[in-house]
Parts: structure tokens; sequence; C-alpha cells
């Protein structure tokens, strides 16, 4: 799996490691290892919730989400906005991917959920029913 | 007129005249304000509260309003009865549902969906579930083509066979095939699983990016970039949880199953592709 290595790797660095990468100036996301499995153990009390609510078994869609790294710094990406929403400062991260993961599920879907969410706006101007 | 409405209420809300360039970050959000389980806009319902809708004498667009206003009344269980085949049921449901079709789907059955639990006890059309993004949509018998094109998240599971391309520009999510499955199964796939407990048709994954597809079959040739790659114990302990969940098993164990990824000789990635706005929370 991803991160065994050094979890830190994308933080410490510019994350441009091979030489495609440094010839575009930037990293290419899709290296991550999109199916990482999740490790149900470490779920949060409000991804239990979430779950819970939703009617589902397992954590569904969340499970293609991970704790990425934009410009050395974590984020998670928002597919409604089609952006990387960065991890607050004062979260400190933990030693792990698996619960890293889990911290960038639950803020993911703290975000998508906000009344402030950018959706909220754009549904309020362009819903049609 | 709505539309004029609509249009002048974007305007009130800065859309039209936001300066998006230079901007990389903006504050929307801090992280403990928040602790909703479902969009801002969407009805409040109980899985309890139950409803049934005879769709024999309606046509497609009265039984997806009838769906929606039933959610707006708090019903969080829905059984639609005669479906009759009918296209385009019981799409773009952006919330939580428990919603059961009780015969079978035209084309375009369930696409758009963010969050329901689908059941379907017959058959469905041409790309069921197409762009779904989460949720599950479970069919008894079998799927037509393009089973789930283009979805993005979620399970989408058919118990019996379906046709060709299915899974085509797959964005993420799980589809699950009970039997057998057509040519071009993955074509273009981006992200997320295919599991396919029988055969495979021609072309499979061909012109994969990224993804995963798991075979239990034979698999009648594999399609350009799409190689076979090495079973792991975490390959088999997540296809054995999910197939569980569906009350399916592989027919000859999950660790005899073929799995196939993309090669990565098609990756292409260039600095083209738009700068992605960012946000802090």
């Amino acid at each position: 799996m991803a991160y065994e290595k050094d979890i830190d790797h994308f933080i410490k660095g510019d994350g441009l490691d091979s030489e495609r990468e440094q010839t575009i100036g930037q990293h290419i996301g899709y290296r991550y290892d999109v199916n990482l499995v999740p490790d149900y153990e470490r779920l949060t009390p409000f991804l239990k919730r979430y779950i819970e609510t939703m009617g589902w078994r397992d954590l569904n869609w969340l499970e293609d989400v991970h704790m990425g790294y934009e410009e050395s710094r974590p984020a998670v990406f928002d597919r409604n906005i089609n952006g990387w929403v960065t991890i607050p400062p004062e979260i400190s991260l933990p030693d792990n991917q698996q619960d890293r993961d889990m911290i960038a599920r639950e803020l993911l879907i703290k975000f998508q959920m906000s009344p402030g969410h950018p959706m909220v706006d754009l549904r309020k101007a362009y819903a049609k029913f | 007129m709505a539309e004029l409405e609509q249009d002048h209420e974007s305007y009130e809300l800065g859309m039209h005249t936001e300066q998006l360039s230079g901007r990389t970050q903006q504050v929307f959000f801090s992280a403990e304000e928040s602790d909703h389980l479902v969009y801002p806009w969407a009805p409040q319902v109980d899985f309890e509260k139950t409803a049934e809708i005879d769709a024999n004498s309606l046509d497609q667009r009265a039984v997806n309003q009838e769906i929606s206003r039933l959610m707006n009344e708090g019903v969080g269980t829905i059984t639609v009865r005669n479906p009759g085949a009918k296209h385009s049921l019981g799409v773009g449901i952006l919330s939580r549902l428990n919603l059961h079709f009780d015969g079978s789907l035209g084309y375009f059955g369930c696409g758009l969906l963010d969050g329901p639990n689908v059941t379907v006890s017959g058959r469905v059309g041409w790309s069921c579930a197409e762009n779904m993004m989460a949720g599950t949509v479970v069919i008894e018998k079998n799927g037509g083509s393009t089973f789930g094109a283009a979805i993005r998240g979620g399970d989408l599971v058919c118990k019996g066979d379906v046709g060709s391309r299915t899974g085509i520009d797959q964005k993420g999510g799980t589809i699950i095939v009970g039997g057998r499955t057509g040519a071009f199964s993955g074509f273009m796939m981006q992200r997320g699983r295919m599991v396919v407990l029988g055969d495979a048709g021609k072309n499979l994954g061909d012109s994969m990016y990224d993804g995963t597809i798991y075979v239990g079959g034979e698999i009648a040739d594999l399609g350009v970039d799409a190689v076979e790659a090495e079973m792991t114990d975490l390959d088999c302990h997540w296809i054995e949880r999910k197939l569980s969940q569906y009350g399916l098993e592989a027919p000859k164990g999950a660790k005899n199953m073929k799995k196939i990824v993309s090669g990565k000789q098609l990756w292409n990635y260039d600095n083209l592709e738009p700068a992605e706005k960012k946000l802090v929370l």
C-alpha cells in the first residue's frame, strides 16, 4: 500500500518526484492508492452516525475518499466543488493513513452538509425543481 | 418567467461578478460549526414512514414527482408498484430514502442518485444508475448495456447478467455483477472497483486509467492498456465483505478471481488541466 515508507512524504516536499511531474511542475494526484481499504475499526463516531442515518452498511462512496496533499498541505478533494479543501492547521495529523482518511471523510461530510457550502447558493440560484 | 427570476437571483448572489482569478484561498466554513448529516435542502424523511405508488396509470414524470412529494411529506420508504419498464424512473434523488420498485425499469432508471437505497425486483434497461454519486442500487435480475455509466460513488449491484460497456467512464464507487458482463466493460475507467462474478466479454478495461476490475469467470480478452495484477489479501477481504452485504459470493472464492488494472501506458497528464480551486475550512 502507499504511504508505508513515509506518510509525510507529500508534506515534507513539493511532491514532484517523477520526471514527468518535474516537467509539468505539478504532481499527478492519481498516483495515490485510491483502493486503500478502510479499516472499519477506526471509524469516528460522526461517521458511524452518518452511515446509520443513510441506512448503509459501510462507508459507501466515502470508501473512495482519502486524505491527499495539495502544495504540501493535507487536504481532501470535494467532488461537488471540484476543488481541494485543506485540513484546518489546528487539527493534528495522526501518524497513520487510516486515521487521516477518517478525518478527511468526516471533514468532507461536514463541509458538504454545511449551509455554507457553495452548492447551497448554486442550488438556490439554478435549481429547477 | 421562472428562468428570468432565477437568473436575477444569481446576479444578486454575485455569481456573475465574483472575482475568481487570483483567489487561491477562501474561507467558507468552520469544521466545528456543522454537525449536519444530510444536505441542507434535503427533506427530513423517516424510514419508518412508508407509502406506495401505483405507477400503472402514471407517466414517468408523474411517478418521479410523486416520489418527490412523498419525500417532502417525510416518507422515508416508498414502494413503486407496476413500474412497467418506464424510462427514467427514480432519478435525481439527492437524499436518504428507501425506494423499492416492484417490477422492471426501462432506460436510465435511478440515474443521478446521491444517497438513497434502491431495490428493483425485476430487470433494468440501458444506463441504469448512470452518474450515481452515493447510495445503493440492487437489481435482482438482469441489466442492459452501459450499466453504471460514469458512476462516481456508491454500490451498484446486478445479481444477473448485464450488457456491454458496463461501468464505462466509471469514476468511483463499486459495480457488482452477479453474472456475466458484455464487451468493453470498464471502458475508460478512471477510478473505483468493478466485481464480475461470471464471465467478461471482449476488450475488458479498454483504455482504463485507474481503478480495479475483478473477474470470477473467464475473460474473452483484455482491452488496450488493461493488465492483470496480483490479488492481495486486502483485495480478497474487501471483495468478501462487499459481496456478503448483498448475499453474493465468488463461485471459486475471492482469492481465485482475476484482478485487472491499468497498465498506465496511456497516462498523459499535463499542465493544461485547469487549476483547481483551493479552499480552506
